[in-house]
């Protein structure tokens, strides 16, 4: 009988009873033949890899992550509690040793959602990978975890809930944001003041294949989390980098997902997008299945699987190399940013547009920083949409220092309520929640 | 009036059962040297002085291919096997004559490599000259399109005795699966074909020109005719007879776990009100996981024989047992010895499980009759925590929609239905220590025969509809048909439950007397470019597992009455 090297959990939502509506790519049949396939290839029956039924999230997992406005029930939907609460269970199984890893293959998926949600974002509302990892730290005491979001597009919801912290190792890997939704994730951008270099961006040209992302792996993400030494390795396993794919542009391929992942090792894996429904998931799936049970997938491939057909541009190499060499080079130099941005300044502050095109919304977010001498620092946002919704945000991180927690509350008491639609404080250092309107 | 039989590991057991509930009874020992020599002598001890044509039928439950299987002893078998891409073929290799072939179909159903003639030509000569006659044909995802299946039996001729094909073995998706049942199918073909051709023989020469039916492991029955097709359905048999005995004694508003508590081990099933709970994807047999359906039954190693030992000051029970209870001549002290002890009346020797529970209290510095109560409580705490954990087991099941998940059924038993030699002992400690109200199934001592011949014929259908390749296939009857794009979900359920209803009274159903289910019913758009472009349904039907009709009368007398039918009991050795 076929036996996994490593144990190893699944969590398989496919929420066959709902969809952003009749024609999105987000629809029920998303992992209809993904299903097909993993049963038909008899996955579940191979002797160490177990199936877990999700639990629900709650909305205090919810409230550990986002201010959700107006509240949590008027941006989310059972079914993103449920995969969220998927991803959860996994972690828990991982975290009680039941599995050495996991993988949630759940939809609607969340590395688009930000830390203020208005409404959804690249067909995400909640974050669901952020909203496990707050979880695992609440409930077992985790602290360094590193995600590396291997969806096609910029994971720039996780990259906003995690810019500020030095704890969380967020690396991205995505097609060039010139070329794609959502815009960013550029190599520049490494996170805030006193988090610089918690925060990586591998911006890979059009057409990249398997090579391409190999060799992004060996060298930028493999020395990074060597350096970073993360209790727990997440992937966000979007499979939207597949030659395939009909909104993305790159050369992936199910081998390469696969042997992607059996470099990275990922303690908990969470699917994240990937729309060629009936090319690509089913194969790539069965593929990081496989390389996360440890059980040979050489004979795993699409049925139209053809290297020469998707090969790379000659220069792709070369390109990533200097890539590596840039980030590699500010990574070590960030200790010194760091240091420098607390010596100069006392508050840092940002402004930004975001848009909702799921829901079609312009948000502004004012976001203020105290550059904090000795912990991450106290954050305000204040955040106004084209409809007209204000609000006031006080995110106080896990291990603020006193002096930042009591300048929160300052900050949260402070507010002129008449000003706002409503008022949050989130103080991740005793797990309060609290909501304030005129 | 219905002959039931049933073939268990030490017992045969036979009830004619008729408009006085048990007309007659008998419980013969198992022959396993010869299967037929019991079913026989069980026959003619219940049909002595019965007018031939007063019986309408014999359902027989066997342990046949049951321990061919278990014992490996199984005719050789020629497989073949096309996978395309995926896990290696090698993995799921049945036995020696396994060949893997080239061709592959994806999983909407299209053709992506076809097969290659030639090489199935080159295998068939082969398998002819080794003298395999038995054949089974699988491929990865044949229920979408069996079209290379076919073409390979159309290759094979009529050169072989049985050729299955594994799309027509059931309509779920699992290659490893169904490569194991189209072996198992195969293997089993000729013994089964063999021994009840023999017991239909000696119907005939005696007289008895009586239908045969067989009861399946889903604890419904079939026709032999229609077993011919699929004589793996046979395998495992036995723990569906005991449960489908009890199924008149279950109560209809509740949920209930059936214990069959045996010497070895105690068999265990759960109802939900009178409908027996299903294998999720199918039976497993010995080291096959398979796609036969099945009822959802656990066997946990603890039974009145178990071995009782004393370990570092800790009492254990089995889980193996050395041999009978001391009180019927062993060496190794036994639950059934402190059932003795504590007063029960089981007959045996009482001084010798004295002695045993002796044994056991010097060990653990306490009483005898301590010592046996510890031991009764630790067999009883065993069997009811395994029985807690197969109904958990089975409320974890993982779903699929939002629907299920948020409002899914979760089993929640209240009564424990018990069967077996000490059943009435373990029924009331049972009730003392646990939440739930337990009762004796009455006359359980031929339950198993009586739920043999009152189980009504079952079957399953799956209907796929994919509306833009504009097909409808129920790969288990090998239906083919076009469909419009305007095909709805309603006309897929309604031809699902048309072509099971042919199915089930071909394998021997009453028409009027079949209850259908629809258990799964999928509807999705095709979403292609932000278009859509066709609809895919899935419809899963079966005609539920449980008890004929016309009997019901049969069983309020066994209710009633709970005394031992007027019949002797046949062939003393």
């Amino acid at each position: 009988m076929l036996r996994a090297a490593s144990r190893t959990g699944l969590v398989f939502f496919p929420a066959f009873d709902w969809a952003i509506s009749p024609t999105h790519p987000e629809r029920e049949e998303r992992l209809l033949y993904t299903q097909d396939q993993i049963f038909e290839e008899g996955l579940l029956d191979i002797d160490g890899i177990v199936e877990f039924k999700p639990d629900l999230a709650t909305l205090e997992d919810v409230r550990r992550v986002h201010f959700c406005a107006p509240d949590e029930r008027s941006v989310l939907t059972e079914s993103h509690l449920i995969s969220a609460g998927g991803a959860m269970t996994i972690a828990r199984a991982v975290m009680a040793r039941k599995v050495e890893r996991g993988f949630a293959l759940v939809r609607p998926p969340g590395h688009h959602a930000m830390r203020v949600v208005h409404g959804a974002r690249g067909f995400c509302n909640i974050n669901i990978e952020a909203m496990m990892i707050e979880h695992l730290r609440a409930a077992y005491g985790v602290d360094r975890i590193a995600i590396v979001d291997t969806d096609c597009h910029h994971g720039d919801g996780t990259q906003d809930i995690y810019w500020h912290d030095p704890d969380t190792l967020f690396i991205s890997i995505h097609q060039d944001g010139r070329t794609l939704y959502p815009g960013s994730g550029f190599h520049h951008e490494l996170g805030g003041p006193t988090a610089m270099g918690a925060t990586i961006n591998i911006p890979l040209p059009p057409r990249t294949s398997e090579e391409g992302f190999l060799r992004a792996m060996e060298k930028i993400v493999l020395p990074a989390l060597e350096e970073f030494r993360p209790e727990l390795i997440i992937n966000s396993a979007g499979q939207d980098n597949h030659y395939t794919d009909p909104i993305t542009n790159m050369n992936f391929s199910a081998q390469g997902y696969a042997t992607l992942t059996s470099m990275l090792q990922p303690h908990i894996a969470v699917l994240e997008g990937g729309y060629s429904i009936e090319g690509a998931l089913p194969y790539v799936n069965v593929g990081i299945i496989l390389a996360l049970a440890g059980v040979d997938y050489s004979k795993v491939r699409e049925p139209d699987y053809d290297p020469d057909r998707i090969r790379q541009s000659p220069d792709t190499n070369a390109y990533i190399d200097r890539l590596a060499e840039e980030i590699m080079g500010y990574l070590r130099r960030c200790p010194e940013f760091i240091a420098k941005n607390r010596a100069t300044k006392e508050f840092a502050q940002r402004e930004r547009t975001i848009y909702y095109d799921t829901d079609n919304i312009l948000e502004n977010q004012k976001e203020r920083l105290r550059v904090c001498p000795v912990c991450s620092g106290v954050l305000s946002i204040d955040s106004l949409t084209d409809r007209g919704y204000h609000i006031y945000a006080v995110h106080i991180p896990r291990k603020a220092c006193p002096d930042c927690v009591a300048l929160g509350y300052e900050w949260f008491d402070a507010v002129n309520l008449r000003s706002y639609d409503r008022v949050f404080l989130q103080d991740r250092t005793t797990d309060r929640y609290e909501v304030r309107k005129a | 009036m219905i002959i039931g039989l049933d073939v268990g590991g030490t017992h045969t057991d036979v009830v004619l059962l008729g408009d006085h509930g048990i007309e007659c009874q008998a419980k013969i020992p198992t022959t396993h040297e010869d299967l037929l020599i019991c079913v026989w002598k069980g026959l003619e001890a219940v049909t002595l002085g019965v007018r031939p044509h007063d019986v309408e039928r014999i359902v027989l439950s066997t342990t046949l291919t049951t321990n061919a299987i278990a014992e490996e002893k199984l005719p050789p078998v020629g497989m073949i096997v096309s996978s395309g891409p995926g896990l290696d073929p090698e993995f799921f290799r049945t036995n020696d004559h396994y060949y893997t072939v080239s061709g592959s179909i994806d999983h909407r159903g299209r053709e992506i490599q076809p097969l290659d003639p030639m090489e199935i030509e080159a295998v068939a000569s082969r398998l002819r000259k080794e003298g395999v006659r038995h054949v089974g044909v699988v491929g990865k995802f044949s229920v979408r399109n069996p079209k290379h299946e076919t073409q390979i039996q159309e290759i094979l001729g009529d050169h072989f005795e049985y050729v299955v094909l594994g799309h027509r073995l059931s309509g779920n998706l699992n290659f490893p699966r169904r490569i194991a049942t189209a072996y198992l199918n195969a293997a089993v073909y000729p013994l089964h074909k063999k021994f009840f051709d023999a017991v239909r023989r000696s119907l005939k020469k005696n007289g008895l020109p009586i239908p045969i039916h067989i009861l399946k492991a889903d604890g419904g029955t079939m026709s032999f005719d229609a077993s011919l097709d699929l004589p793996g359905q046979t395998i495992l048999s036995g723990p569906a007879a005991s449960v489908m005995g009890s199924l008149p004694f279950a109560s209809e508003s509740v949920d209930t776990i059936v214990l069959d508590i045996g010497g070895t081990t105690t068999d265990m099933a759960v109802l939900v009100g009178t409908v027996p709970l299903l294998a999720a994807q199918g039976a497993e047999v010995g080291r096959f996981r398979t796609l036969i359906r099945a009822l959802n039954t656990t066997s946990l190693a603890l039974g009145g024989d178990s071995a009782v030992r004393v370990i570092d000051g800790r009492l254990h029970v089995g889980p193996d047992r050395e041999g009978p209870a001391m009180a019927f001549g062993g060496s190794c002290p036994t639950p059934t010895d402190a059932i003795i002890v504590l007063g029960g009346d089981l007959k045996g020797d009482r001084d010798a499980a004295e002695q045993g529970m002796a044994q056991v209290a010097r060990a653990l510095g306490v009483s005898t009759r301590e010592a046996a109560q510890q031991v009764f409580d630790a067999a009883c705490r065993g069997i009811l925590n395994a029985a807690e954990e197969m109904v958990r087991a089975i409320n974890a099941k993982p779903v699929y929609t939002v629907h299920e998940l948020l409002e899914g059924y979760q089993v929640q038993p209240k009564e424990l239905l018990i069967l077996g030699g000490p059943a009435p002992y373990f029924a009331r400690r049972l009730q003392e220590i646990s939440p739930y109200a337990t009762r004796i199934v009455p006359q359980w001592e031929v339950a198993n025969a009586v739920g043999a011949a009152l189980a009504r014929t079952t079957c399953e259908l799956t209907l796929f509809v994919d509306t833009e390749r504009g097909i409808a296939t129920a790969p288990e009857e090998a239906f083919h048909q076009p469909v419009k794009r305007d095909f709805t979900l309603d006309k897929a359920v309604s031809l699902a439950l048309e072509l099971l209803t042919h199915k089930a009274v071909r394998e021997g159903a009453k028409p009027d007397d079949m209850e259908t289910e629809v258990l799964e019913k999928l509807q999705f758009n095709m979403v292609r470019g932000f278009y859509t472009t066709g609809k895919y349904y899935r419809v899963k039907v079966q005609v539920k597992p449980g008890l004929i009709a016309d009997y019901r009368s049969v069983v309020e007398r066994i209710q009633d009455t709970d005394t031992t039918a007027p019949c002797s009991t046949a062939g003393s050795s």
